[in-house]
């Protein structure tokens, strides 16, 4: 699963976008738009909604707003009360436009959104307003009661979402090489959160416009945005949250303890090979904290260990920095599961949590590879599969040497 | 745990029986019963859910209020008040009396509940949502939302006064409160949630009434269970976040044994002054982890030279003269802490120049390094020392009036005086001292002679 692919996918999605765009941009020109009020009034929403756009690894819908809007607008049979009569080609083309309008000032800062994101929302929406409205139009809901419709687009919405989440990890994994299956998890998770909140939002207001006219929309996009100013702060937190720990982290550094950028170096490569052996988003932040503060217990000691090199130490003793780490670890009021994983990074592999071992071979090979000079990485790994029995973990050793291989180690914005 | 006043008792039992006054069927209106069912089951399951997997976590406006509203704005004001009835008499209360708590939290709800319900129907607004008119139905919602605002900040305040903590958070204690103080802040606090609250409730409301449905209505309360996820991982975080500030420090006490609660002690003292000297809660709170963390750096120092009894060579001190350098380099990277960062660098150096790292003189040393080296020096002189004994409060004060303009910010040192003057000195919380729901009692490690001469 996890051998790098080129990316024909990559292309195949785009070059679907871009078709679909074209095509309905040069459909909505012949015909003309239909209802302008309606149009406008959405275009302005997906507007807004991309100006309040916020990027950043950690947040996985960055304009729930433009999105929640775009899927209504996909969704829309009447408009306070009169049936609307556009088209899929419509729906696209505004969507497309209004996205773009709005991600101007984005682009002027150099942050705009990826090109996979405006993929994902032209293949989205096109998907919605092709499974809705030519039915729609044609009359087949029309003899369906009031619930029961709203129970429709929900679950037209609701299909939606997860074959975008499947297309998003789709992306993700090609243009990464992360296997395909924790990312889909990953992605999934994302649904139940904003995701959910998007999707009540599109249908809700595609039946609140039905119902009350355009006055619905400034009105049910208060709660979306107050959702998404929540998940904001969320991310801002924990953002903030991982500097300190990496302060933290650095406090080995500054006393000389280990080498500068030990700890990072640790976390990032820990990081990596976490993400190919597929653990999930949470357990990625335990293994990156882990990581950090992984030489934690060595300010006890009242003499530095020479160069900071753990591996080299008799097991009791790395046992003991271990402990001591873990004790310390423990105070700071992070997940216990931090401690835990620090607390056992000395263990034999047969007795250590996964993110353990990854912490304890990443460590070595970092240790040694650095010692090596130009060879190094290269006799590093060697030394760690030589030492692998009951030393370090085969299967992370061999993970290891994939991650080094592919050498992706910045890591790329997810989806 | 105190016995509950006589009076709050009274003030109880009289807002129940308002309550079921309130909960009176109007003659001649038939009540639309499984809507009632429908929407009290919800509010009583939301609440249910909500206190059950955020424990410990208060939201600002407190509840499912969403569900509340849009009950007053559907049904008649009776039907409405008796909506909240399930849920506030099954909700967690947290503390005891746990009974008394439920049927105040019910009665205050019913009260709130019924005077929205009035106020909007009266102003013609349940014709509004069953007509889908949204630009008037926004008025009557926002007078109903005002109304149930006022009446639970009138409550809420009242209770306050006569001698009992209002159930939820944030008034935990048991207690009075002065009357002025009680209403403070009550309404302006809780207005604006309770208007989001509201709108999502007229939301449900039209959408009910409309050939969609109650499944439709449900739909608008997801976002808001959502947001609330977040707010309550936002919380969550957040105290992680400041605990491990706090293990920031403990590293430190690890290492250097006998200066144990002193980081806590200085955060204290700097928030002092940073308050005396009127600036905004957010600075107070920067100059507060300036405070805890100005000694930081000494994780770098060799643990050899900080527990080293006896006098130290130029070498040592040398080394040991680096911390805050070490401080700084360690910090810089969080953004958060903003100007506390400089305190860390700076907290050594003196108004005359003399000071370390760079020997800064005057005006150049920045505002929040002159505040925590006034509050380092202060709790150094007020606690213990392996080389000293802790001196009084007052005397500790009067040395550092004799420095101030040599090596102390004399504004600073005033501002300490002043604030010490006025509310006494109180190492509250220390490192070592994980409880802080026993923050009256002086902890271990704090000297008891930093006591007297703290109500002058």
């Amino acid at each position: 699963m996890s051998a790098y692919r080129p990316p024909p996918l990559l292309t195949l999605v785009h070059a679907c976008a871009a078709l679909l765009a074209a095509g309905s941009l040069a459909v909505t020109l012949y015909d003309g738009l239909e209802e302008r009020r309606v149009a406008l009034a959405f275009g302005v929403l997906i507007t807004v909604g991309e100006l309040s756009r916020r990027n950043g690894a950690q947040i996985r819908e960055p304009a729930p707003l433009g999105a929640a809007a775009a899927l209504s607008y996909a969704l829309l049979g009447e408009a306070g009360g009169r049936a609307t009569h556009h088209g899929p080609a419509h729906v696209v083309a505004v969507v497309l436009a209004a996205s773009l309008l709005g991600s101007v000032p984005h682009i002027a800062r150099g942050q705009g959104p990826t090109l996979d994101h405006l993929a994902r929302r032209v293949l989205t929406v096109g998907f919605v307003a092709v499974c809705f409205q030519p039915p729609y139009n044609r009359g087949m809901f029309d003899d369906w009661g009031g619930p029961a419709y709203a129970l429709l687009l929900l679950a037209l919405l609701s299909l939606t979402a997860l074959c975008d989440a499947v297309l998003a990890a789709a992306l993700a994994h090609t243009r990464t090489g992360w296997p395909f299956g924790p990312v889909l998890r990953d992605e999934l998770r994302a649904v139940c959160g904003i995701g959910s909140a998007v999707i009540a939002t599109g249908a809700v207001m595609a039946l609140a416009v039905a119902v009350v006219g355009l006055w619905a929309l400034p009105v049910f996009s208060v709660p979306l945005l107050l959702a998404q100013m929540s998940f904001r702060r969320y991310a801002a937190v924990r953002a903030t949250y991982r500097q300190t720990i990496a302060s933290l982290a650095r406090a080995t550094e500054v006393a000389g303890y280990t080498p500068c950028g030990h700890a990072r170096r640790v976390a990032a490569v820990s990081q990596a090979v976490g993400r190919d052996l597929g653990l999930t988003e949470a357990e990625l932040t335990v293994l990156e904290y882990a990581a950090l503060m992984h030489d934690i217990g060595q300010l006890s000691l009242v003499d530095p260990v020479p160069a900071g090199a753990t591996a080299a130490l008799p097991a009791a003793e790395q046992r003991r920095i271990a402990l001591l780490g873990g004790a310390v670890v423990r105070q700071t009021g992070v997940d216990e599961a931090v401690a835990v994983v620090v607390e056992r990074q000395a263990d034999p592999y047969a007795e250590q949590p996964l993110a353990a071992r990854i912490v304890r071979a990443v460590n070595a090979y970092e240790e040694k590879s650095r010692e090596g000079g130009p060879g190094g990485p290269l006799t590093a790994l060697e030394e760690l599969r030589l030492a692998t029995s009951g030393t370090y973990a085969p299967e992370v050793v061999e993970s290891l040497a994939r991650v080094l291989a592919r050498s992706s180690l910045t890591l790329p914005v997810a989806g | 745990m105190e016995a509950v006043p006589a009076r709050a008792r009274v003030s109880i039992a009289c807002a129940a029986i308002a309550a079921l006054l309130c909960l009176l069927p109007l003659p001649g209106v038939p009540a639309p019963w499984w809507a009632v069912a429908l929407l009290a089951a919800l509010y009583a399951g939301c609440e249910r859910v909500a206190r059950s997997r955020f424990v410990g976590i208060s939201h600002p406006a407190g509840t499912f209020y969403p569900v509340l509203l849009a009950g007053a704005f559907l049904l008649p004001p009776p039907a409405a008040a008796l909506v909240a009835v399930p849920g506030a008499l099954l909700s967690h209360a947290g503390q005891r009396p746990v009974a008394l708590r439920r049927v105040w939290r019910a009665a205050q709800l019913v009260l709130g509940v019924w005077a929205a319900a009035s106020v909007h129907s009266l102003l013609g607004g349940r014709d509004a949502v069953a007509a889908g008119d949204v630009p008037y139905a926004l008025g009557p919602a926002g007078a109903a939302v005002l109304a149930f605002c006022l009446v639970l900040a009138l409550l809420d305040g009242g209770i306050l006064a006569v001698g009992v903590g209002a159930p939820p958070a944030p008034f935990r204690q048991w207690g009075r409160v002065p009357v002025r103080r009680a209403w403070r802040g009550l309404v302006a606090r809780s207005l604006a949630p309770i208007a989001v609250h509201g709108l999502a409730g007229l939301m449900m409301a039209v959408l009910w009434r409309s050939p969609y449905g109650p499944v439709a209505a449900l739909l608008v309360l997801l976002p808001m269970c959502v947001s609330w996820w977040a707010f309550a991982q936002y919380h969550r975080e957040r105290a992680a976040h400041q605990a491990t500030i706090r293990a920031l420090v403990q590293a430190v006490d690890i290492k250097d044994g006998y200066t144990r609660g002193h980081s806590e002690r200085v955060g204290q003292a700097s928030m002092m002054i940073a308050r005396e000297l009127g600036m905004a809660d957010e600075r107070v709170e920067v100059l507060r982890f300036a405070g805890i963390l100005h000694d930081v750096g000494k994780l770098g120092v060799p643990t050899r030279l900080l527990r080293k009894d006896g006098p130290l060579t130029p070498e040592e001190r040398r080394v040991i003269e680096l911390h805050p350098e070490y401080g700084h380099e360690m910090v810089r990277g969080i953004g958060f802490l903003g100007e506390a960062r400089a305190a860390v660098l700076h907290h050594h150096e003196r108004l005359d120049g003399s000071g370390y790292p760079y020997g800064l003189v005057g005006r150049q040393i920045p505002e929040s390094a002159r505040v925590v080296a006034v509050a380092d020096a202060f709790d150094a002189m007020t606690s213990t020392r392996s080389y000293s004994r802790a001196r009084p409060v007052a005397v500790a004060l009067a040395e550092l009036e004799r420095c101030a303009g040599s090596q102390f910010d004399p504004v600073m040192v005033a501002a300490l005086v002043e604030a010490v003057g006025r509310t006494g000195w109180h190492p509250a919380v220390t490192a070592d001292d994980e409880k802080p729901q026993a923050p009256r009692v002086p902890p271990p490690g704090a000297p008891l002679s930093s006591r007297p001469g703290a109500h002058r």
